[in-house]
């Protein structure tokens, strides 16, 4: 028996170690995440469950937003062809954990860029495509008008995990408010506990309230308070250790900034192949090999404003147009007074 | 070689070496259990190496920084730790589950004698109550009650006031009753353990009483006088004094009304309970029904003949046989109910899934260490009851040949 | 204060039909009154202060059933009713709250559900009643039924369960010899058939994500996939506990106690969040694979304390007779012990199944849409605001359909065994 014993020790010893390797090696590879996307075909991007004017599929189900088009740009820079996305509805809860365990491959979910969870959950960050703070809203019969009106006793609505949750607590501690913290997982929920006057607040980033307020029974009857009390800069997420993957969805972004800082536009992309400035040649593919730099064709980045269109485009259609947010707020370009300041695609 | 022949030149194999075939199916298990948790716990490692990830529990320590909605018995706030914000949703778990199986075994217990009332309106009802509750799924039970029902309750400017009497109010953020303050209350308490071990050693000396001489006391009685009695003295001289704090509808805007005061008891809570309850009262009644129907009938005749009236025969034969084989399914149901109150993580009920298996996990991140916590939490209180449930089955069991 | 009624004399034989007729218009004019008062806002007794106008109704009527309670009265339908509602005051109490229960809840309930409301249209608009607005199920039927699943292709999952129904209702009617065949065509060869009808890929058929997998027709494939899989698991699990060899018993006790241990919503989570972390980065596990696999092992714990329940009720006997018959541990077992012990366990399998159905639900909670899932997609659908109420019922009705007819299958079940022995 003790023969059987050690054959078996040893038998065990070899496949553990054939292990080692094949899982070793499997990990060292570079940028799986593209050689995975280029073979099926398709960017695996997940989204929020409806939120419009960021991610939000109509009836037949064609999904809009300007989360949605962070997504199509990559699409059409790596396969091609910007409709060639699958998107995911994710919950606040279940967002991070899809994209660790290799679900989605991006997370364009209006997330907003802390610390924590930049470094401590294996995320990386890649940009931002959408500025922003919290904020409150209210009824408008409830007489608020600011948040200086708040008194103790007050409940609040709000997302499960999310930075609004921290943040509340935050705020309503600095000003000695006590209140009653209602948290729900989908942020449906969250909207209905609100409309049927379960909480009398309603808190998350103010580009959601103003996206929420389309979804509640009298729209007309709710104001959000003025009072930002956090910065929240939404941007795109993907996981940690794929720096090729990264640079990609950085870029893509980038690239839709900077267009629209040199007045590239979906309609003139091609007319500018022959523009006098090199920096706008470059944005198009016509000079320089930004491309192989990303592991792409050159053509990556005229695909991208082309398709999907350069950041202002995608703002317009999306959020303005539709009656959100009319105003860019801090998401214009720098050089008109906002926020957005990409480094240079060169 | 056919399969027969492999078979049997297999088993004449074994047959000729006992001790191999002891040992190597017990190897082997092992062999392959030791295996699939090698092969997770490496794959973990190298995926959390990759995500720059690591493993430990000293998260544990580290500032919350979000608030629960519901925390009796433990002060936090979000200043307080991980581990604090673990234990408030384990006691929230603890006050559901408790509230639950209390008002399920009543509820159950009444549902399933009625199951066998003669009269055929009552079994009727509580059949068709059964048949209901019994096969629409958990879940749906409780959305509906808290999506359906609890919400469509009044706001606090408009809430309703039982009996008009301003004590206790009812609206879509709550219930509210009054909350009773105690002055001296450790007396009062003291005050009311005395009279039970009073009355319990005094119950001894009736029993044995009733043995040698046949005297019987009026023990319902006596008992009654002294639980009254006792603490009602430790109010008139002791000093103990109860006051209550009322709720108030306080205006915090021009439409927001809140009650302050009292005790809260928020909807979640409500329809968490009530959702548990009504559904695992029926499975209660069903064993309470089989229980009883169990009990032969030549117990009830030969009880009926020797002159015990309906109510003793049911109190002193039906019941005690009754109820050994009602609790052991009925401590199955418990075990059920408390492990059915996890489904609070749907509605916003802070229970331990909702606060540590949801908030807390979605702001570290660490999959693997909160849900292993959370998953050992409810084994141990499983393992409790199973423990408990086992030693009261080998004690009343019906010793067989 | 029941003897003060009695100024007529007590309610006996000889003064029958005084009685009776004196009974029954006291009680008549009590409901009478209740269905003045309730629905058409009248009161006869309007003289009387209000309190007492609560109770008039309760009152005439309590009064005229104890006229009624004339024992042995010679009339056979009133000694039956005597007997059962009557058979003192407590229960005519009893009886009578119920009866007034009724009266007051059906009628409104009634015209909630049937005659005030909407079953003919298309948009909101056209829920003008005060009752249930069916138009909303209606319209959201085929995302009920199918979840997200593409309109064009909704043909592979009906003939997939076409296929199994059609199967199965043949298993019922054939002889021994084709049923084997009819079963093992079913346990092996239909999977395959079914997952590739309704995932797509191959054959020409369109890949449809499981993502898009949802509503009824997603409760029924994790519940059956789920009842497949974790019947030959547990009856393994169930044979291992009772084994001899002490590690094996060990493990499948641990196994089992872990598993009935903890709540499925932990599992799910664990199945959901945890479980990709111990794949290898290449592996990717579906998110349904995932979770069927999960509640199938949940289950087979379950489902081994059921089968263990039958094999310890066959008599040591068996064991006795087949192994001074020289059969192996394993011959013994397939041969004589399980087909018996089967046998015993097939109403404790249909419960099992029962509740596995009724447990699919939580599987929103990860994400995955089945039948409740898409009615809260639907309900939060801005244009069908406020229609909850209508969304749960028919959730309700749906589940309450399947389950109490599985139920009563399993209860025929049960007496057909029992009288087998």
């Amino acid at each position: 028996m003790l023969k059987y014993l050690k054959q078996l020790t040893s038998l065990v010893a070899v496949i553990a170690v054939l292990f080692a390797f094949t899982t070793e090696s499997m990990a060292a590879k570079k940028s799986k995440t593209l050689k995975n996307t280029i073979k099926k075909g398709f960017v695996r991007c997940g989204v929020s469950q409806g939120l419009p004017g960021f991610s939000n599929a109509d009836a037949s189900g064609n999904w809009t937003g300007v989360d949605v088009d962070v997504c199509r740009a990559v699409a059409a820079a790596v396969l091609g062809d910007a409709s060639k996305v699958k998107f995911t509805p994710l919950s606040a809860k279940e967002r991070f954990t899809a994209l660790i365990a290799g679900e989605i491959d991006i997370l364009s979910r209006n997330t907003t860029w802390t610390l924590s969870r930049d470094a401590d959950i294996g995320l990386t960050f890649v940009g931002v495509n959408f500025y922003d703070g919290q904020g409150f809203m209210v009824r408008k019969s409830s007489g608020i008008t600011s948040t200086s009106d708040f008194k103790s006793g007050l409940s609040a609505c709000v997302n499960i995990g999310t930075t609004t949750e921290l943040n509340m607590r935050d705020f309503f501690t600095a000003n000695g408010i006590t209140y009653e913290p209602v948290v729900f997982e989908k942020a449906d929920e969250v909207v209905a506990a609100y409309d049927s006057g379960r909480c009398d607040t309603y808190t998350t980033d103010k580009s959601g309230l103003a996206a929420q307020r389309t979804k509640l029974s009298n729209p007309d009857d709710h104001i959000v308070l003025p009072e930002t009390i956090s910065k929240e800069p939404l941007g795109p997420v993907v996981r940690q250790g794929d720096a090729v993957w990264e640079d990609i969805v950085r870029w893509s972004l980038n690239v839709m900034i900077e267009a629209e800082e040199y007045g590239i536009t979906s309609a003139n992309a091609d007319a500018m192949k022959t523009s006098e400035n090199p920096q706008i040649k470059r944005l198009v593919g016509a000079e320089g090999e930004l491309g192989a730099a990303l592991g792409l064709d050159n053509d990556w980045s005229l695909r991208i404003i082309k398709q999907v269109g350069n950041y202002g485009e995608s703002y317009k259609r999306n959020i303005a147009d539709t009656g959100i947010l009319p105003t860019r707020g801090p998401n214009e370009l720098w050089t008109k007074g906002g926020l957005l300041y990409v480094p240079p695609a060169r | 070689m056919n399969l027969k022949s492999t078979t049997s030149s297999i088993s004449d194999f074994f047959y000729a070496r006992p001790k191999l075939k002891y040992y190597l199916p017990q190897a082997l298990t092992i062999f392959f259990i030791v295996f699939i948790f090698g092969y997770f716990s490496y794959n973990a490692q190298v995926n959390m190496d990759n995500r720059g990830i690591d493993f430990g529990l000293r998260f544990l320590g580290e500032e919350s920084s979000f608030d629960i909605q519901f925390t009796p018995f433990v002060e936090y706030d979000g200043t307080k730790s991980y581990a604090t914000a673990y234990l408030v949703g384990l006691i929230n778990t603890i006050i559901v589950a408790s509230i639950g199986i209390f008002f399920a075994t009543i509820l159950g217990v009444v549902i399933g004698i009625s199951r066998l009332s003669p009269n055929y309106l009552i079994a009727k009802m509580s059949e068709i109550y059964i048949e209901i509750f019994r096969n629409v799924p958990l879940l749906l039970q409780l959305f509906f009650w808290y999506f359906a029902v609890l919400r469509a309750l009044p706001l606090p400017k408009d809430a309703i006031n039982f009996f008009n009497l301003d004590v206790s109010f009812l609206s879509i953020k709550g219930l509210y009753v009054p909350r009773f303050i105690w002055t001296n209350g450790s007396l009062f308490l003291t005050s009311i353990i005395a009279s039970i071990i009073v009355i319990f050693f005094l119950f001894k000396f009736f029993k044995k009483e009733q043995e040698q001489t046949g005297k019987q006391y009026p023990k319902f009685f006596i008992s009654l006088a002294i639980i009254i009695v006792l603490p009602l003295l430790t109010f008139l001289i002791g000093g103990v004094s109860l006051d209550f704090e009322y709720p108030e509808l306080k205006q915090l805007s021009a439409t927001i009304f809140n009650f302050q005061g009292g005790i809260s008891i928020i909807p979640e809570l409500m329809a968490l309970a009530l959702a548990l309850s009504l559904y695992t009262a029926t499975f209660i009644a069903e064993n309470v029904r089989a229980g009883i129907e169990g009990i032969t009938r030549g117990q009830k005749e030969a009880a009926a003949s020797i002159g015990l009236t309906p109510g003793q025969t049911l109190k002193l034969v039906v019941m005690p046989q009754a109820l050994r084989i009602i609790i052991p399914p009925t401590t199955n149901q418990y075990l059920n109910l408390t492990k059915n109150s996890s489904l609070a993580a749907a509605i916003a009920y802070p229970d331990l899934v909702l606060v540590f298996a949801g908030t807390a996990l979605m702001q570290t991140g660490r999959a693997i260490e909160i849900i292993s916590i959370t998953m050992l939490s409810y084994l141990s209180l499983s393992i409790t009851i199973s423990i408990f449930m086992n030693w009261y089955n080998k004690k009343i069991a019906i010793k067989e040949k | 204060m029941i003897e003060n009624l009695n100024f007529l004399g007590k309610p006996s034989k000889d003064k029958l039909n005084l009685f009776v007729s004196m009974g029954i218009f006291l009680f008549l004019l009590g409901i009478i009154d209740l269905i003045l008062n309730s629905f058409f806002e009248t009161n006869i007794t309007s003289i009387l202060p209000r309190w007492l106008n609560y109770f008039t109704p309760l009152l005439f009527s309590f009064i005229g059933l104890h006229y009624i309670r004339i024992e042995l009265s010679g009339i056979k339908i009133l000694d039956q009713l005597n007997k059962n509602i009557n058979s003192n005051w407590f229960n005519a109490i009893l009886s009578l709250l119920v009866i007034f229960v009724l009266i007051k809840t059906i009628p409104g309930l009634l015209n909630w559900l049937f005659f005030d409301a909407n079953f003919i249209g298309n948009t909101k608009e056209e829920c003008t009643g005060d009752g249930a607005c069916w138009l909303f199920i209606r319209f959201w039927i085929t995302r009920f039924m199918y979840g997200l699943y593409p309109d064009a292709e909704i043909w592979r999952i009906n003939v997939a369960f076409l296929m199994l129904i059609g199967t199965v209702i043949t298993a019922f009617f054939v002889g021994p010899k084709i049923k084997k065949y009819i079963i093992i065509f079913l346990l092996f060869i239909f999977p395959f058939i079914a997952i590739n009808l309704i995932s797509g890929g191959n054959f020409g058929l369109v890949w449809v994500e499981t993502g898009a997998w949802g509503g009824l027709s997603l409760t029924f494939i994790v519940s059956i996939f789920a009842m497949l899989f974790c019947f030959p698991i547990g009856m393994f699990l169930a044979l291992g506990r009772r084994s001899s060899y002490p590690v094996v018993k060990y493990a499948s006790i641990g196994f089992i106690e872990f598993w009935r241990g903890v709540p499925l919503i932990t599992v799910l989570f664990m199945a959901s969040v945890m479980f990709p972390m111990f794949l290898p980065d290449e592996v990717f596990m579906d998110k349904l694979v995932r979770v069927i696999i999960a509640i199938t092992l949940f289950e087979a714990a379950y489902m081994a304390e059921v089968i263990r329940g039958g094999l310890q009720a066959l008599p040591k006997g068996q064991y006795d007779a087949s192994k001074s018959l020289g059969m192996g541990y394993w011959r013994m077992h397939l041969l004589i012990i399980l087909p018996q012990a089967l046998k015993i366990t097939i109403p404790g399998l249909a419960n099992t199944f029962i509740a596995l159905f009724k447990d699919t639900p939580l599987i929103l909670v990860v994400g995955l849409l089945e039948l409740i899932g898409m009615i809260d997609m639907a309900k939060a659908n801005p244009y069908w605001l406020g229609f909850a109420i209508e969304g749960y019922v028919f959730a309700g009705a749906v589940y309450w359909v399947f389950c109490f007819s599985m139920s009563r299958y399993s209860l025929s079940l049960e007496k057909k065994y029992k009288t087998d022995r």
